[in-house]
């Protein structure tokens, strides 16, 4: 009797921790950074506790890792030390130092199904363009951006142009901004045509430019750049001309942060920023705005930005099954929808624009689709093979032309140069 | 007997020894062995590369720039905030009314993280709608400047902010100075008859010169030190207008993940410093020391 209750009682110990242990069969750790303001942060966590509530058999430990920047530098320094996530949130363009580094491994192992073939398909080429290179998946999209060009109606109305109409040609930009730079008695500014913000990462709108012209500026095996490009060499001057010749926009490098705000201050009539301002212009730009594509030079043209999802190196198959399964839920409509309407990035799935939600959010919101529609048209972001330092050099070049210390031509055969000799070795 | 108090000596020595090692010379001698090696890659593994990383730095044009950029940042902010100190430690050691709000109104910049005083400095310096273009505009009816996106200014006003951020602290030094100086000698040298510039020139500042000596080299070092608030006002820019070493070693090491070159830069950073803790020691303590 003793021994069989005994025996009763191991079993049942025995199998509450065969439960317990297959309750905790798979742990993830996720990094994950946040760029724009709003409930981005929250949203990612209620999303992931979600999945975890449906999903016993995962556990994952979502980790706030600050900017893109310190995110990867967490994540590599992490995995230096031995102790890597097994899925993170990075910039998209850092895929190649990612690969330099050998820290992450390709998608294409976990998905094999013909099913699985499909769902990559199911995101917007636009994106895949820096998820992929040597015909391998490295990233998943997820936190996508594109950008767009804000105009103030009101102001428009004023200068007596038509309020609903944006310049679809750079010849127009010019054109309308002369007309919207509004001065004072003394001759002093008090109103510019148009904005396009170049601290920091002047690199990213110029893209804009540049691709509207018709050049790429990296392949996409990411060895070879194209900074001077004559077409690149074009569309810097142009960028230059509109605060030198044409006098359209502000002199010297304007900030990034701040710009926002200066057109809501009716400091500038147009703006060009990331679609991820959407919602903070709805909410505090205290006059009637449009929001249209960039516009045209040879074509239409705009970079995309933003982060993607990478599988990280030193996980077990299991993990990183578990990771990839987590990745499709999380990229799946519903919560793709979700995921859009809380910051303002693109849904990166069409099937995503196809859900009730999203179709409401639309209606409602209409200018949520410029984005969307403008993929059609952008091209790969700048990447390359030690990407950041690349990219600093082509920053410190754009910045050097902006201020007129050197012309564009200089400054970009310059970083032309500087660029060859970092990348000679990769090719 | 003495045996053992050999032992207690090395066992007193200890904590600090070992915490000194780890942090200090461990690191600084790995950097030194890291500077003659390439950057490690995940698939290429660091190869001894001799000098090459010393070559490329000498030739390097963004090397010698934040160089040159780290010498007017020293050359604009060390004298100012000595300066601005003295003067403002004088001002609240005299009676006035007040004196308790203006003290703390100068240390305030003290307190504040240097991030946190980047971001007010930001506002202020924004074009069109910042602090200084309304006052201009309003007073002067100046047109909107660009004083961060302009190469010619962006170091001077990233030196404004050290210099505001930075004098208050000093001035708590030579606070402490005046009230150690005895009132007799003031009051002997005014029944001879000195007026205020000479007991100021002859008596006050000789004897706080221990605490010149103090703030300078405090000074110097943080002239290579304090890069917080360019990565708030500038991130460097434009075109390294305003980046200075220290900035470059973290952009090197952390963005560029070029650990190798970064460790390099290191290097010079650190033969810098020692070079200059030396002179100051061994040239400037002489003339400091004689109560």
């Amino acid at each position: 009797m003793l021994k069989s209750s005994f025996l009763k009682a191991v079993a049942a110990t025995a199998l509450t921790v065969s439960t317990w242990a297959s309750a905790h069969a798979v742990d993830l750790q996720f990094y994950f950074p946040v760029a724009v303001g709003g409930s981005a942060a929250e949203t990612i966590q209620e999303l992931t506790a979600e999945y975890v509530a449906q999903n016993p058999d995962v556990n994952i430990d979502a980790v706030y890792a600050g900017s893109y920047q310190d995110t990867v530098a967490k994540a590599i320094t992490a995995s230096r030390g031995g102790n890597p996530p097994q899925l993170s949130v990075i910039l998209s363009v850092d895929m190649f130092t990612l690969i330099d580094e050998d820290l992450i491994v390709s998608f294409d192992d976990y998905l094999t199904s013909e099913e699985d073939k499909e769902w990559l398909n199911g995101f917007y080429q636009a994106f895949m363009e820096n998820s992929q290179t040597d015909g391998k998946t490295y990233g998943i999209p997820f936190q996508r951006s594109t950008p767009v060009l804000y105009w103030n109606k009101e102001a428009f109305k004023e200068a007596g142009l038509d309020p609903d109409v944006a310049p679809a040609t750079w010849d127009e930009m010019v054109e309308f901004g002369k007309k919207l730079t509004k001065k004072d008695d003394s001759g002093n500014v008090t109103q510019w045509g148009v904005r396009i913000p170049s601290s920091g990462f002047p690199y990213w709108l110029f893209q804009g430019l540049a691709i509207e012209n018709g050049v790429i500026l990296a392949n996409s095996e990411g060895n070879q750049t194209n900074f001077d490009d004559p077409k690149a060499v074009e569309a810097l001057q142009y960028l230059v001309d509109l605060s030198t010749k044409y006098e359209v926009m502000a002199p010297g490098i304007i900030e990034w942060g701040a710009t926002p705000k200066a057109f809501f201050e009716g400091q500038t009539a147009m703006m060009w920023t990331s679609t991820g301002n959407l919602t903070n212009v709805r909410d505090n730009a205290p006059f009637e705005f449009g929001v249209a594509m960039l516009p045209e030079k040879v074509q239409r043209g705009a970079p995309t930005g933003g982060g993607n999802f990478y599988l990280f190196k030193g996980g077990s198959d299991e993990q990183n099954q578990a990771a990839v399964d987590f990745v499709k839920w999380i990229t799946a409509p519903e919560q793709s929808a979700k995921w859009t309407m809380a910051t303002g990035y693109v849904a990166p799935r069409p099937e995503t624009w196809e859900t009730e939600t999203m179709k409401q959010y639309v209606e409602g919101f209409p200018a949520v689709l410029v984005a969307r529609d403008q993929l059609q048209y952008a091209k790969a972001e700048l990447s390359t093979y030690q990407n950041q330092r690349v990219t600093g050099i082509f920053n410190d070049a754009l910045a050097a032309a902006i201020t007129g210390t050197k012309t564009p031509e200089e400054a970009l055969k310059e970083a032309q140069q500087q660029a060859d000799a970092i990348l000679t070795e990769y090719r | 007997m003495i045996k053992r108090e050999w032992i207690y000596g090395w066992l007193l020595l200890l904590p600090a020894m070992v915490f000194l090692f780890a942090f200090t010379h461990i690191p600084a001698i790995t950097t030194l062995i890291n500077s003659f090696y390439s950057t490690p890659r995940g698939r290429r593994p660091a190869k001894f590369l001799g000098v090459d990383n010393y070559e490329r730095m000498l030739a390097d044009p963004v090397f010698w720039k934040v160089l040159w950029n780290n010498l007017w940042f020293a050359i604009g902010t060390i004298p100012v905030s000595v300066g601005l100190a003295i003067l403002m430690a004088l001002w609240v050691n005299d009676r006035l009314a007040g004196r308790g709000f203006v003290r703390m109104a100068y240390f305030t910049p003290t307190v504040l993280p240097l991030i946190a005083v980047a971001n007010i400095w930001l506002f202020f310096y924004t074009p069109g709608f910042g602090l200084f273009d309304q006052i201009t505009g309003f007073l002067f009816g100046w047109s909107a400047s660009n004083y961060l996106g302009n190469p010619e200014t962006a170091l001077n006003a990233v030196i404004v902010v050290t210099v505001w951020k930075e004098a208050g602290f000093f001035m708590i030094f030579y606070l402490a100075a005046l009230q150690a100086i005895p009132v007799s000698l003031k009051e002997a040298a005014q029944i001879e008859g000195a007026g205020r510039w000479i007991i100021f020139w002859r008596i006050t500042f000789p004897l706080l010169m221990p605490t010149t000596l103090f703030v300078s080299v405090n000074a110097v070092i943080n002239s290579f030190r304090l890069v917080d608030h360019i990565f708030i006002l500038t991130d460097g820019g434009p075109d390294n207008a305003s980046s200075l070493l220290l900035f470059y070693i973290y952009e090197t090491a952390f963005r560029f993940w070029e650990t190798g070159y970064a460790a390099t830069l290191t290097v010079a950073l650190l033969v810098l410093l020692s070079l200059l803790a030396i002179g100051q020691f061994f040239f400037f303590d002489r003339k400091v020391h004689y109560k």
